[in-house]
């Protein structure tokens, strides 16, 4: 039996901004992509979606390193739909900096934003920055207490290692709405775990690869952490890679040729052997890819949901290099036949 | 060598995490160390592999028959190399540099990094296995013997005996093995290799460790060894 509220469950879509193709195969450029996104943003919104993230990037397969200015475009152009990063990289970022991009979405989309902070599964940023990633844990660690200050909107006094020093020190704009809200996106670290539900952020967990069923147990982890700490249990998301079309075997072959392809190249740099075609049929009968008609692709992601008993689901769309037409028409699969149908399956199970 | 009931693991990680619940459905006593107190993993260990214990590197160590190095590759010297003494030890790592940072101050580069590892635990046998399949395929392609499409991991090390059992240990975990018996021949299957983040079964394993030269990876480290 379903225990989800599907009245309160939350539908999402994200795109890490790959980089578009034109029908004849060729690739767009950053600048075509990026609108396309603005367009895809609010063709969601049209279609009630819940929310919509941007990825950080900072590789030529990525459109997007900057996604607070492209959140802010279509802040403009929609009026329901959240607009979140997906994620920010906080290690490598400033706390102040992120405080106000957000704090500034937040004012041109009326209480709209959401941040992501995390890591994501890209290290560009660390160099590019000037950090060195053997200091991951500690700057992540450092740059989230920093931030929880700072998002309490008043004056800081600060002692940084990493960061900045800062004494009895305000930052702008204020918001006018109920402050940012805030998720750390999480891949599977039992320490991320805790850390988050001792902080009171809601967790995103970004199932990339695998069952969902594994991360069940993670779940009784996060419960006992926030008991621990007496900390809100805030209700679980989850963001999968997905693909939806009409057609079942047009869907399957479009995220295989695609998926592979934008693996493969993330692979390549970092040392992983390419994906099979088992491991990637694999992924989409049971592990952590939502690929197939609206059907399927529903049932698949109301078993997640219950298995869970998630109060979000994050689709990511548009990997690897695919066409406008496919990105836009399974953002109105996803809006039109899917997400109704997954509400419908959990509401009968329940 | 002593029948192996008792497991430990050194890293409670997202390897080590995984290696602990697959060695407790084996039917091992299994005990695992973080790097930081006790207290630190006890929730974690509590909830995510309920029956281990966790403990500190010794009290893991010298109540074990088999010793599992499932830390980052640049942190193996921060145990000391007589804790291992006289220990059979599976080298569970590898170079990822996202972790591990620059190669050449984590390693010489004139070996490879299990005979690096053999060398410091001078007083230990080690056997490298483990290392290339991805955690979460681990947790879910651990099956009994003689299942359909069951997966193979690489085995190898310079001890023929020790080998053979972890070879044995590493069926019980829920694989099959192919063996060799060089630590050097670890490299086979590191980042970079064709094996590495793959999921084969014995048969396409064997395939690709019989033709390494042959692949883009193993004339790279021939090139390497001529250079």
């Amino acid at each position: 039996m379903s225990m989800v509220d599907v009245d309160k469950l939350q539908f999402g879509l994200e795109t890490f901004g790959d980089i578009v193709s034109a029908e004849d195969g060729e690739l767009l450029t950053a600048g075509q992509s990026i609108r396309q996104i603005v367009k895809e943003g609010q063709l969601a919104d049209k279609l009630g979606v819940d929310v919509f993230g941007v990825g950080e990037h900072h590789r030529p397969d990525y459109s997007v390193s900057s996604p607070e200015i492209v959140l802010g475009s279509i802040a403009s152009v929609t009026e329901h739909i959240k607009l979140a990063t997906a994620v920010t990289v906080l290690s490598s970022d400033d706390p102040v900096r992120v405080y106000e991009r957000f704090a500034t979405l937040e004012g041109l989309s009326e209480g709209r934003a959401q941040v992501m902070l995390g890591r994501g599964s890209f290290t560009e940023s660390f160099p590019l920055f000037g950090y060195d990633l053997t200091d991951y844990d500690d700057l992540f660690n450092e740059k989230l207490e920093m931030y929880s200050q700072l998002i309490k909107e008043k004056p800081i006094t600060w002692h940084g290692k990493f960061t900045q020093s800062l004494k009895d020190q305000d930052v702008y704009p204020k918001t006018d709405y109920n402050g940012i809200e805030t998720y750390i996106g999480i891949g599977g670290s039992p320490e991320s775990i805790i850390r988050t539900a001792k902080y009171g952020y809601k967790v995103i967990l970004a199932i990339i690869g695998g069952q969902a069923d594994r991360f069940v147990p993670y779940l009784n982890l996060y419960k006992k952490a926030a008991e621990k700490y007496n900390m809100p249990l805030q209700p679980v998301a989850v963001h999968s890679h997905g693909f939806i079309a009409d057609d079942e075997d047009e869907a399957v072959e479009v995220a295989w040729k695609n998926i592979k392809a934008n693996f493969d190249r993330i692979g390549l740099t970092r040392g992983w052997a390419p994906m099979s075609r088992e491991q990637f049929d694999g992924e989409t009968k049971v592990g952590s890819f939502y690929v197939g008609n609206p059907e399927h692709v529903a049932q698949r992601m109301a078993r997640t949901i219950n298995l869970m008993n998630l109060g979000r689901f994050d689709l990511v769309y548009g990997a690897g290099n695919q066409t406008a037409a496919q990105r836009e028409r399974m953002i109105e699969l996803y809006g039109t036949k899917v997400i109704p149908r997954v509400k419908e399956i959990l509401s009968e199970e329940g | 060598m002593t029948e192996i009931k008792n497991v430990g693991i050194l890293g409670a990680g997202k390897v080590g995490i995984v290696l602990a619940q697959l060695a407790l459905k084996a039917g091992y006593h299994v005990r695992i160390s973080g790097s930081g107190s006790v207290e630190k993993i006890a929730m974690t260990i509590e909830t995510l592999v309920p029956g281990a214990t966790p403990a500190t590197n010794q009290g893991v160590v010298s109540k074990s028959d088999l010793i599992i190095l499932a830390i980052p590759l640049s942190r193996y010297k921060n145990i000391k190399s007589k804790l291992l003494k006289g220990k059979l030890v599976i080298d569970a790592m590898n170079y990822w540099w996202e972790t591990d940072g620059i190669r050449e101050e984590v390693l010489d580069p004139s070996s490879t990094s299990s005979e690096q590892v053999q060398k410091y635990f001078n007083k230990s046998t080690i056997v490298k296995t483990f290392n290339h399949m991805g955690y979460h395929n681990l947790q879910e392609e651990a099956k009994p013997a003689g299942a359909e499409n069951r997966k193979a991991l690489f085995v190898t090390g310079d001890n023929k005996e020790a080998v053979d059992e972890v070879a044995e240990f590493v069926d019980t975990m829920g694989f099959d093995t192919v063996v060799h018996y060089d630590i050097a021949d670890g490299i086979m299957t590191e980042p970079g290799s064709e094996l590495f983040g793959a999921s084969l079964t014995k048969a396409d394993l064997q395939n690709v460790i019989d033709h390494f030269d042959e692949t883009d990876f193993g004339k790279k480290i021939k090139a390497e060894e001529k250079g």
